[in-house]
Parts: structure tokens; C-alpha cells; sequence
């Protein structure tokens, strides 16, 4: 931290409001994990009745933070104050106790059980030492929930609900155990527009009612919609504190990331040609057997961007299977460039120059324990330059690593190491040099997923050079921000049909939002 | 072809199987009993997220040792005290087996496969040299068999009731409290905390260790009482249902506890009707024999060469294991180490 940022950050301290002591506040808090600084002198104080957004980017500390308020990581200089009085936190008991909630940004709850169950784990509502009273707890959940507002039937199990509905389960499990202070990791993530609304409405008349809310995000319109003042942290140390009547989303972007930084890339206008992707009456299952591809048609011309937006789970895995082979559609057909490859092997597909950077990258996207410079190569390892005959030729492969590396900002020691020591956005940038390229088709599912700023900004111009160069990109995402950002048309799927089109550059937020939930218009 | 015949034979199937059903029922009980604790002892396991192949060695461990107690001691305290002992023997060697299965799964965060085979091999081999070390050299008798209730004259002479009655108390004390325990579990496991907490350790472990429950104790505990349960099923084989131990006594039922848990879709009642189901398919193999039908069902079953009936039920648990039952889904977290936040 420069001398200028902490005599800031005194500066945002002092202009508190005095008088009634914080309901949390976090002071010099430091983590050290092998290698890194997590947590640098960490201050943070949250006001009772006050939603306190806390930005900064993947890696910065906020997690580090949270899971220390938490109890599950110990800080090694540092105090939590709560109520103004210190606190040492050991576990999540503890927390809980003192009256600390968290809602993670992978939910925890178990899908096979039921809302009431999820709520009372942990903090059980008995009749009698051994018994569960579910009929009580059923009674006081529904109470609880009319309370900040919605309805929910505590007897349904939670895998059938939305995502939506998930999150409110979560808050609803804080708030039985009595949660004064509300942590929520990243919670609109996932969420459509609308159910980010209610979500906002949720917490407002949490606020109302003298909650302290911590709003961890990296949305920066949503944080500034939500919260009462804005702290944001980078390398894990506090840069900036602001109201949000004072800033606005390129500051916060810039104090983020610590440069300027372009919020939205440039898109340009299209040129679309010839029709490169054509897929009609496509049918898929899934693992299960269930079709959840039902009957889709989708065109893609060469030199455009087409998003296909939806809530997850409406069939886009497996429609992005199906096309580039990894799953055999039931029925329907794809062709590229008029030419069938339905049903093909993703050997056959990607001969068709076809790219492909799947959902999860380190899963899917690279093979972690190689390195680099295989998993350059992954896709084309057994034809020329990479091999001659059965022989690989490590000179072409490492010559081709250290290219794309240089290409594409890798930062690496060098094309030796292993996949899994690279961060988040350093591996994405490998997937990405690797399939983009001289293709007829780009698949692109949730490509900058979990990325920072930095890392998001630069693959979203890659798309946009890669279909000013005449490659067809098929971009689908459940971030309907990036959707917005980056297609030149977009199409919403629900329950594995197209219900709507629309033009990139004329789409209406809520009308999306809507049909992506519905799957009609309003 | 007779057209007929298919109606004539199940007509006489449906009376040859009532005129069977007094002497096969006990046979099922008899047989399904070590299946279904086993399978218990899996359902505990596995709901809270530790898959145990080792069943059939802590079964036949216990199996051994609780005979050995009983063979130790029936001379010095009598045949009951001691038959009475080397049950607590048995299901406390189980409950030792299960915790060093639940150390090695749990804490050492061991290949929870490799783990059950250690107990299977090491069991299979240690039985059988003490065995040979203490039993067979002495050329010595165990302590005999727990004896089933006696049934007042008054209650077995009624009709109907009587012989159900007579049937099921004449078991011996462990095969009784099969249905007990079952029942017991069914309840704890669906409405009680522990069974609660239970099945969210087995589902999503980080979830239940968010809100301050301690899943490396919960899965040591039913680990550990699973366990205990295996080794009640290796007490019946040698000190309720036989009266000796033989090396290998088990014969898979270890195994086959696992397929009728399965086949229970890891619920207590269900793996009991699994272990209903095998013992009725190994009962049909004795008594074809035993009681052979006469007439055109006769003929036919005698066509059958007798392997057939003894491969039965495995062929049974291959076809349940292959699916033939819909998609079993077992608990999430099933077979995978929890490991706490790694930087922590």
C-alpha cells in the first residue's frame, strides 16, 4: 500500500458516522499464506442497518477475509470487534453464535433434503432429546420468510427449486440461527435480473430492520445499486472506501484493478457472412436420459457474435456437447458451412476447424499436471509440426508454446510448468490461444467464468478480433452482462427451445430476463 | 405344446410354495439375518460418506473372535455366560475394526477401497492362522449355540398366530433383534438429529461442517457403530446359527450386505427387504432339495441341475447390482474424504 492510499483510507475512516459503535469491524486484519500476503492490514467497519459492498478482484482477499470473520481460516495479526467489543472467532459455530451469517457463493445446501431440513442442520428444532419437531420447524420458517418478505413451502426438497429460490433458503438459514450481520458472497452471480431484484428487496428490508449486510461482489452497477458505502480491496490490501453517490463504475474499476481499465470493449459492427453453424430440430439428453435439448434451431453466419442467453440448466451443455461432438444428439442435425457433422467425434469436429473452450477449463480445458507446452498442443499433438509419425517434435512444440505465450500474455516462468500452478486467468488464456485461431466456428461456453477484471477485458477482444476475421462465435453464458456485452445477436433458451431473438445492440435487459425465467414474453 | 401347461404350473407353484412356507420362512430369517446387518452396517457408513467393502472381513473377524471367547471360557462360566461374552467380544471387534477403518478413511484420507480390502485379506488371514494356532490343534468343542425363546404351549397352539409367533421367537436372540434394529434405524435415520446431520455429512459434508457440525466426528461414530453392527452378524454365524467357526465362513455375505444395501437404496427397511429377498433366493435352493414338488413342477425343477440353485443368489446380486432395480443414486459425498478449508 502507497503512503497516498493509506492517508485515503484514514481519510474514509474518519468521516464515519460516531456515535453508536460499529456492528463489525475488522481492524489490521493479516494473513499470510505461503508465498503470498492475502490479507494486508485489513480495516473494515459495517454500521448496524447499513449494506456495505465489498469489491475487488478474484484473488484479492475478499474470500480471505470473509472465511476469517468466519472462523475458518485464523488471522495472524488482527481483531474482530463485534458490537464494539473483541471477539476471537474459532469455527463457524462461534459465528453463528455471534450472530454472523453467511451466504457462500456455492451454496450450502444439501439437494436431497428438504427446505426445513436445510434450514434446522445444525440448530435443530426437537420434540424430545432425539426426535425432530419438522411440523414446528415448517411453522417457523414460513413465519420467518413472510417476515423479510417471499414464501417459500419448507417441505419441498431444495434440488427442485431455482437458483433464485436456493439463494433465499441460504439467507433464510442465517436468519434462523439468528443472524445480525449477513455476508453475501457473490450472490448474483447466477441470478436472472429479476431475481436479483428480489434479492435487492430481500435485503433492503433486512436493512430496514437493522441488519448489517456485507455484499461481496464484483459487479460494479450492482454494488453500487445496493450498498450504502463501497470498500474495495487489491492484493489484498484495503484501497479505497466509497459512497456511492461519490464514485463511479470506472473509478471503482481503475481502484480494483489498479490501472484504467475499459469496463466495456468496443464491440465495432458486424460484418456477417456466409452461414457457418446451422443446427435444426436438434434433439439431446442428458446423462440422466431426460431431453433438455428439445427440438432447437440455431444459425450462425461467419464474422458474428451470437449469445445464447438462459438461466442454467435449460439445455445449454448439452446443446454446446452436441456440437462439438462430445454427446450424440437423438435427432436433429448441425452442419458447418453446409457441410453435416452430426454425431461426429470431436476429432472429426475440430478438423472442421472448430474451436472449443469449454465451461470448465480445468476440467475440460486443460490437462493440469502437464505443462504448457502440451497443453498447447492437446488438440493437434498427433499431425505435423507436433508429431511425424509417432515421434513428437519438441522443438515445433516448445517453438509453438512460446509463441502463444507471447501472443496471448501468458504469464508463466515458461512453457515448462504445469498447468495447475498458473492462475485462473492465466489458464483461460491458455484454452483461449489454443482454440482461437484459424476456425470456421468458436463454441465458447462461460468463458471469462470466475475471471478478474483484467483477464475478462482481454478475452472478450479476442472473441471480437476472432469474428472480425470471419470466424462464426457461438458465446453462451450465464452472465447476461457479458451476453449483452459482446453479441451481435442474441438468442434465450428455456427448457431447450429458442423462445426469442433478439438484436445484439437493441436488446432490452428485462425483456431477456423475463423469457429467460419464463420462456414467454410478459 | 400343451397350452395349459404354463397355468397348470403355476397352479402348482402357488401350492407347492404354501405347502413350502412354514419350513422356508424360518430358512429366510435364518439366512437373512448376517445379509441385513451387514447391509445396516453399510447404510450407516455409506449415508454418512465412507464407503466400507470391508464388511465381510469384519464379520468374519468378529465371527472368530466371539466364537474364541465362548471357546475359552464355556468351562470356566458356563455355556451362556460365555456365549453371552463372546457376542460383546464379537461386536466390540467390530467396533475396533471400524474405527481403524475410519481412521485410515477418515484421517488418513486413505483409498477408502484399498482400505476394506486391508480388513478383508488381513481378517481372512489371521482368522484362519489362529485358527489353526488355537482351535483346530486342540481338538477342542466352542460353547454351542444362544438358544430362541420357548414359546408357552398356550400361544403356539393357536391357529394361524401360533407358528408365526413359534417361527419368530424360536430365531435366536440376534436374528429378533434384526427387526428391532431396522425399525430403530429407520426412525433414527429420517427423523432424528443424528440421522439428519447424518445424511447432510453423506450428501455435502462442506455444507454441514458451515453450520458447526464436525464431520470427521459424525463419520467416525457411524463408521464405528456400523461396524459393531458387521460384527453382530459375525457373532450369529458362529455363536447363534452354526456353533463353529470355519475359515472363510462368511462364503461373500459381506458382499451380498452391500448389494442388498443397494438394492435398499441405502434406507435400514429397504436393506432388510433386500436381505429378505437373497435369503428367500439361497432358502429356494435348500428346499427344492430338501422338500422336492411332485407332479409336472417336480419334473421340472429336478431338470435343473442343483448348481443352479446355488449360484442363485449371486446371479440375483449381479442382476441387482447391474441395475436391474432402476438407477440406485448413492449419497453425494459417498467414498470421498472431506478435507476442511485447505488453508486453513
Amino acid at each position: 500500500m502507497t503512503e497516498e492510499e493509506r492517508a485515503a483510507q484514514e481519510a474514509a475512516r474518519s468521516s464515519l458516522p460516531v456515535g453508536r459503535a460499529p456492528a463489525l469491524e475488522m481492524r489490521g486484519i493479516t494473513k499470510r499464506f505461503p508465498g503470498t500476503l492475502a490479507n494486508d492490514h485489513v480495516d473494515l467497519s459495517i454500521q448496524p442497518g447499513e449494506i456495505h459492498g465489498l469489491l475487488g478482484e478474484n484473488g484479492a482477499g475478499k474470500t480471505t477475509l470473509m472465511n476469517i470473520l468466519y472462523g475458518l481460516i485464523a488471522p495472524d495479526e488482527g481483531e474482530v470487534l463485534i458490537d464494539g467489543k473483541a471477539v476471537t472467532i474459532h469455527d463457524p459455530a462461534d459465528a453463528i453464535a455471534r450472530g454472523i451469517g453467511m451466504v457462500h457463493q456455492h451454496f450450502m445446501l444439501v439437494p436431497v433434503l428438504t427446505v426445513a431440513e436445510n434450514v434446522i442442520l445444525g440448530a435443530e428444532v426437537m420434540r424430545g432429546p432425539v426426535l425432530l419437531d419438522l411440523g414446528e420447524a415448517s411453522r417457523r420458517i414460513r413465519a420467518l420468510a413472510e417476515q423479510v418478505g417471499f414464501q417459500i413451502d419448507p417441505g419441498v426438497r431444495v434440488e427442485q427449486l431455482s437458483v433464485g429460490q436456493q439463494q433465499r433458503v441460504e439467507i433464510l438459514k442465517a436468519l434462523y440461527r439468528g443472524a445480525r450481520i449477513l455476508v453475501l458472497d457473490e450472490p448474483t452471480a447466477v441470478l436472472t435480473p429479476q431475481e436479483t431484484e428480489e434479492i435487492f428487496q430481500v435485503l433492503r428490508r433486512l436493512r430496514g430492520e437493522g441488519a448489517s449486510i456485507v455484499f461481496i461482489s464484483h459487479k460494479l452497477d450492482e454494488v453500487l445499486r445496493i450498498a450504502d458505502r463501497i470498500t474495495v480491496i487489491r492484493r489484498g490490501a484495503v484501497v479505497g472506501e466509497r459512497r456511492p453517490a461519490d464514485t463511479s463504475e470506472q473509478e471503482l474499476a481503475d481502484l480494483m484493478v489498479g490501472r484504467e481499465v475499459s469496463l466495456r470493449v468496443d464491440r465495432g459492427t458486424s460484418h456477417p457472412g456466409e452461414v457457418s453453424l446451422q443446427v435444426t430440430g436438434l434433439r439431446v439428453q442428458d446423462d440422466r436420459g431426460h431431453e433438455v435439448v428439445r427440438g432447437l434451431d440455431l444459425t450462425v453466419r461467419s464474422g458474428e457474435i451470437v449469445g445464447v442467453a438462459g438461466v442454467a440448466g435449460n439445455g445449454q451443455e448439452e446443446l454446446v456437447e452436441a456440437i462439438v461432438g462430445l454427446r450424440k444428439p437423438s435427432a436433429g442435425r448441425v452442419t458447418l458451412a453446409g457441410r453435416d457433422i452430426t454425431g461426429r467425434s470431436p476429432r472429426q469436429v475440430r478438423e472442421a476447424r472448430v474451436g472449443y473452450v469449454p465451461a470448465d477449463r480445468q476440467r475440460y480445458g486443460l490437462v493440469l499436471s502437464f505443462p504448457l507446452d502440451d497443453n498447447f498442443c492437446l488438440t493437434e499433438y498427433y499431425r505435423p509440426p507436433f508429431a511425424s509419425g509417432i515421434v513428437r517434435n519438441e522443438a515445433a512444440i516448445r517453438r509453438h508454446a512460446e509463441k502463444l505465450i507471447a501472443e496471448f500474455d501468458v504469464r508463466t516462468p515458461g512453457p515448462g510448468v504445469r498447468a495447475q500452478t498458473l492462475s485462473g486467468g492465466n489458464q483461460q488464456k491458455v484454452v483461449v490461444a489454443r482454440e482461437f485461431g484459424d476456425d470456421a466456428l468458436i463454441v465458447l461456453d462461460q468463458p471469462t467464468r470466475g475471471l478478474d477484471v483484467g483477464s475478462t477485458e482481454f478475452i472478450h477482444r479476442r472473441a471480437i478480433e476472432q469474428r472480425d476475421a470471419g470466424t462464426a462465435v457461438l458465446l453462451v453464458s450465464a452472465d447476461l452482462d457479458e451476453i449483452l456485452e459482446l453479441s451481435d445477436r442474441i438468442v434465450v433458451i428455456h427448457r431447450g427451445r429458442v423462445v426469442g431473438e433478439f438484436d445484439g445492440r437493441e436488446a432490452e435487459r428485462d425483456r431477456i430476463g423475463l423469457l429467460m425465467a419464463r420462456g414467454e414474453a410478459a | 405344446m400343451d397350452v395349459l401347461l404354463i397355468p397348470r404350473l403355476l397352479i402348482e407353484l402357488v401350492g407347492y410354495v404354501l405347502t413350502v412356507a412354514p419350513d422356508i420362512l424360518p430358512i429366510v430369517l435364518a439366512l437373512a439375518t448376517p445379509l441385513a446387518l451387514g447391509a445396516l452396517c453399510g447404510v450407516l457408513n455409506e449415508r454418512s460418506g465412507v464407503v466400507n467393502i470391508g464388511i465381510e472381513g469384519i464379520m468374519l473377524a468378529s465371527a472368530f473372535t466371539g466364537y474364541l471367547t465362548g471357546f475359552a471360557l464355556h468351562s470356566t462360566v458356563g455355556a451362556l455366560p460365555s456365549l453371552v461374552l463372546g457376542v460383546a467380544v464379537a461386536v466390540l471387534t467390530g467396533a475396533v475394526l471400524g474405527l481403524f477403518h475410519a481412521w485410515l478413511c477418515v484421517s488418513v484420507r486413505a483409498d477408502q477401497i484399498i482400505a476394506g480390502t486391508i480388513l478383508n485379506i488381513g481378517a481372512f488371514g489371521l482368522t484362519a492362522y489362529f485358527n489353526k494356532l488355537i482351535i483346530t490343534q486342540s481338538g477342542l468343542g466352542g460353547a454351542g449355540v444362544l438358544p430362541g425363546l420357548r414359546i408357552a404351549p398356550e400361544i403356539a397352539g393357536l391357529p394361524l398366530v401360533g407358528p408365526i409367533v413359534t417361527m419368530f421367537f424360536q430365531q435366536g436372540p440376534i436374528a429378533m433383534s434384526v427387526l428391532f434394529l431396522v425399525i430403530v434405524l429407520q426412525v433414527l435415520l429420517f427423523r432424528s438429529r443424528w440421522g439428519l446431520r447424518t445424511r447432510a455429512v453423506g450428501e455435502h459434508p462442506k455444507a454441514a461442517d458451515t453450520v458447526g457440525i464436525d464431520v470427521y466426528r459424525l463419520r467416525y461414530l457411524n463408521v464405528i457403530a456400523g461396524c459393531a453392527l458387521a460384527g453382530l452378524a459375525g457373532a450369529y454365524l458362529t455363536l447363534e446359527s452354526t456353533g463353529s467357526f470355519q475359515n472363510g465362513m462368511t462364503g461373500g455375505r459381506g458382499f451380498i450386505a452391500l448389494a442388498a444395501m443397494i438394492f435398499g437404496r441405502w434406507t435400514p427397511v429397504g436393506a432388510l427387504g433386500g436381505a429378505l429377498l437373497f435369503g428367500t433366493f439361497t432358502a429356494l435352493g435348500v428346499i427344492v432339495s430338501v422338500r422336492p414338488a411332485g407332479g409336472e413342477l417336480g419334473a421340472l425343477l429336478q431338470g435343473i441341475p442343483t448348481f443352479w440353485y446355488a449360484a442363485l443368489p449371486y446371479l440375483v446380486t449381479i442382476v441387482i447390482l447391474a441395475g436391474a432395480v432402476g438407477r440406485a443414486i448413492p449419497p453425494a459425498a459417498d467414498g470421498i474424504p472431506y478435507e476442511k478449508e485447505a488453508r486453513a
